[in-house]
């Protein structure tokens, strides 16, 4: 069985919030690792995630749909960031992974969409302030998909905007590529 | 017009049920043959439209009210026997049931009633019952007769003014003084709904009266009293009187009668609608029918489990996990059931367009159903009610011929057209056959000729003409109609069946008739899958497209310029298809050919490659266009009993990506011939 760790309110703690008592106005994130580097999601974005998935290929797809997962009978489409962000491919892409499943709003209904961490690493209240506009970031991240950065102690986090991630633009691109 | 939004609930339950009265009475009104009435079925008529009337009091629509007043009025004399059906009212009823059915969709949508096309057909109405019962002249002596006699008892008068009552000027006391000058007279009064003083409306009127009339008065004298605030401002209801122990209210009268019918009259209970049901949103058995697929997905995964030896020792649970695969499959069934319906509601406005269209065209055209009690999924059903239409439409206004050319030839003048709808092997059969002049294969192959679809003198057999009345931009009416003609009916008709996974084959035999057979799945949720393993992934190709699968065999396979292969099938040579290539599985070593899987898809055959047949099982279709996007080649995918998913081939798609990829990989290989 495939471990699943749902996410109410009381399971968030579970994961571990570093910031507790999150202060008014602060957004709460949850990010994961992707070669090295922290990203985050606003959480309230997160269905929920998965460990250890297998995911289905589906044929003649742009190459950064990693393939399809049974998420209790529903099928949800799995991205892999590392192809979306033009990052070297692990060279033997392990069976199982993780995966965070997304709600993402497209046109006037919503959405799953699987993507595919290297790991989940932790939930963040992060206040306005702490918030910067993305710079750009040169050729390695695609800064289309982020929305911002985010300062955490000496840390920085790249925030990505879940919308962008499946909506018509972005994958009209990937099919014109 | 607005409606109030606290009665939103109660309106939609009324237009439904007030949908589903016109549809039966429609039906009534057009199994009644003029001049000999069928009791029952003019009891179903007037009841139908005497509920409508009642909802649209209620609810203050005041022209479905007025409308349906007047035909119940009609109806009324009808079903006393004072008067008899003319052809010209049953038209008169058929066309202001439309026009109830306009003026509830304007409610429904809070558009405007269009009140004059109302008002005409009330007035019309009304000049026939003001002329008086006709043909039933003779007959009315008799009923005063029974009248007189019952006079000596009285009468019961219901008498519940609506709201606006006296805001339309109309003062009830007046009327209640009227009744009292025909005899002694008890009279009850009641309010309808207790109000406070604060919220009383001194203008509207929520008193309802009964009185009790006793004397000679007849029921016309009574009726008159009242003759200008009925249906439009109150609802009246007026009941014999006769001997207290023995008296019966209308109500219970139709109960009685209805009773007496339904016991010797078994042909007509197809008209009437199942005895109980309950409204469900479809959305909420959508979800039960996934939750379902759940459980059956886990109960094989416990069932595999058990398999494995480690549960031996527990009979108890042995025995559980035998009676939850027994329960869950019970379950599912009965769920599947559930959007089971009768393709009789698709069947019933047929009847109703070959009468109006008959006429427009001058033709006399019978049309006979059978099978209304076949189950459809409701997708399919409501998917399907289009092609039907399109497709009897042509049968009308191309199949049959003028009942003068039909007389010509020897024939009936008055056309048959059978729809019939039977199961057949999983399937559904529906079936359109009229007995007119078939497919004239010269002009349908100068038409296509003209319009270049085929070579002028391309020797064709007769089922390659047939298919080209499924050509778009085709039509062989030689003159475009409104009704159809328009070149634009056939081939939207089979991609629409084929969108539902069904086929539509056309069979026509010169002077004799054409015949159009739907085959269409049970459900769309649902298909019977065989499971193919093609590298290490499994596909699922539906059974209804597997002609046959073999060994594949070397020397059957031929390759043509280097590219294109095909295999030798019974004498045919078919496109070969490497599913593998298609669908770019990783492979590690190029394994030998496996099985060669014979398909039908996109109207012709073709082999499959496969690496090997795993089995047959039916599987649950889940789209993949819910959270994703449709994919080239696919219909979805299925999740299987260990809780991976499989994804289901879609045949038109693959020959489709297949051909689309050769031709690629021809050009790729061209440039790369054309680069050295």
């Amino acid at each position: 069985m495939e471990g699943v760790i749902g996410l109410g309110d009381t399971s968030i703690a579970a994961i571990g919030t570093s910031e507790s008592g999150a202060s008014k106005g602060a957004q709460q994130f949850l990010t994961f690792m992707l070669d090295e580097q922290e990203y985050g999601v606003d959480i309230l974005d997160v269905q929920e995630i998965r460990g250890k998935g297998t995911v289905t290929r589906i044929p003649n797809v742009p190459s950064d749909i990693r393939g399809i997962i049974n998420l209790r009978g529903i099928i949800v489409p799995v991205v892999d960031l590392r192809v979306r962000f033009g990052m070297e491919a692990k060279s033997a892409p392990p069976k199982r992974v993780s995966i965070v499943v997304l709600k993402v709003k497209s046109g006037n209904r919503e959405r799953a969409v699987g993507i595919v961490v290297d790991a989940v690493s932790d939930v963040y209240s992060v206040t306005a302030d702490n918030i910067k506009d993305a710079p750009e970031m040169g050729d390695d991240v695609d800064h289309e998909f982020a929305s911002g950065l985010a300062i955490v102690g000496e840390r920085l986090i790249i925030l990505l905007e879940a919308s962008k991630l499946l909506s018509g633009e972005a994958t009209g691109d990937l099919e014109a590529r | 017009m607005a409606l109030d939004p606290r009665f939103r609930a109660l309106f939609e339950t009324f237009f439904e049920e007030a949908a589903e009265g016109l549809t039966a009475a429609e039906g009534a009104l057009l199994n009644l043959s003029p001049g000999s009435e069928d009791s029952e079925l003019v009891n179903l008529l007037f009841r139908s439209i005497h509920s409508i009337k009642g909802g649209g009091g209620t609810f203050g629509f005041t022209h479905l009210g007025r409308l349906s007043h007047v035909m119940e009025t009609l109806l009324d004399q009808v079903r006393e026997g004072s008067r008899h059906l003319e052809s010209h009212s049953q038209d008169l009823l058929l066309q202001s049931v439309d026009c109830l059915r306009c003026i509830l969709i304007a409610h429904k949508e809070a558009v405007d009633v269009d009140e004059e096309r109302c008002e005409r057909l009330s007035l019309e109405i009304e000049s026939i019952l003001a002329a008086g019962p006709g043909a039933a002249k003779e007959a009315a002596p008799n009923t005063e007769v029974v009248e007189s006699l019952h006079s000596q008892h009285g009468w019961r008068i219901a008498f519940q003014p609506f709201p606006h009552f006296m805001a339309h000027g109309n003062d009830p006391y007046r009327l209640i003084r009227l009744v009292q000058e025909l005899g002694p007279t008890t009279i009850v009064s009641s309010f309808a709904e207790a109000k406070s003083f604060a919220s009383f409306e001194p203008e509207t009127c929520a008193c309802s009266w009964i009185l009790e009339l006793r004397g000679e008065a007849s029921r016309e004298e009574v009726r008159d009293i009242f003759s200008w605030v009925e249906g439009d401002d109150c609802e009246l209801e007026i009941v014999e009187l006769a001997d207290e122990s023995a008296s019966k209210t209308e109500a219970e009268f139709e109960v009685a009668s209805e009773v007496a019918t339904h016991a010797t009259s078994q042909a007509s209970t197809s008209v009437q609608m199942a005895s109980s049901s309950i409204r469900v949103p479809v959305d909420k058995i959508d979800s039960l029918v996934n939750l379902v697929g759940e459980l059956v997905i886990t109960q094989s995964m416990l069932a595999r489990v058990e398999q494995d030896n480690v549960l031996h020792q527990v009979p108890e649970l042995r025995d559980g996990l035998g009676e939850l695969e027994r329960n869950t499959r019970e379950l599912q069934e009965t769920v599947m059931r559930i959007r089971m319906l009768p393709i009789g509601t698709t069947f019933a406005r047929f009847p109703r367009l070959v009468h109006d269209l008959g006429r427009q065209l001058g033709k006399h055209i019978d049309l006979r159903l059978s099978g209304e009690n076949t189950e459809l999924d409701k997708t399919v059903l409501e998917n399907i009610g289009d092609p039907l239409v399109h497709i009897i439409r042509n049968c009308v206004d191309h199949g049959i011929e003028a009942p003068a050319s039909r007389e010509a030839v020897g024939k009936d003048p008055m056309g048959t057209i059978d729809l019939r709808a039977f199961h057949q092997g999983g399937h559904v059969v529906i079936e359109v056959r009229d007995d007119g002049a078939g497919v004239n294969r010269e002009k349908l192959l100068a038409k296509a000729a003209e319009k270049g679809l085929v070579e002028a003198d391309a020797a064709l057999s007769d089922e390659q003409v047939l298919q080209i009345l499924f050509h778009p931009g085709l039509s062989t009416a030689e003159q475009v109609s409104d009704i159809s003609g328009r070149g634009v009916g056939m081939d939207v008709v089979k991609r629409n069946i084929e969108a539902l996974g069904g086929a539509i084959a056309v069979a026509s035999e010169p002077g004799k008739g054409t015949l159009f057979r739907i085959r269409l799945p049970l459900t769309l949720a649902i298909i019977d899958g065989q499971r193919v393993r093609i590298g290490d992934e499994t596909y699922i190709i539906p059974l209804v497209n597997i002609v046959e699968s073999l060994q594949a065999k070397h020397h059957h396979i031929t390759c043509i310029a280097g590219r294109a292969e095909v295999y030798r099938f019974r004498g045919e040579a078919l496109q070969l298809v490497r599913v593998s290539e298609v669908l770019s599985v990783p492979r590690s070593q190029k394994s030998r050919d496996g099985m060669v899987v014979v398909v039908e898809g996109d109207d012709r055959e073709v082999a499959l490659v496969v690496d090997e047949l795993l089995g047959i099982q039916q599987v649950v279709i889940k789209s993949l266009d819910t959270n994703f996007e449709r994919v080239a080649g696919l219909s979805g995918a299925t999740i299987l009993g260990d809780g991976t998913i499989a994804l289901i081939l879609d045949m038109n798609g693959l020959i489709r990506l297949a051909n689309s990829w050769r031709h690629s990989r021809a050009t790729q290989s061209r440039c790369r011939l054309a680069s050295q």
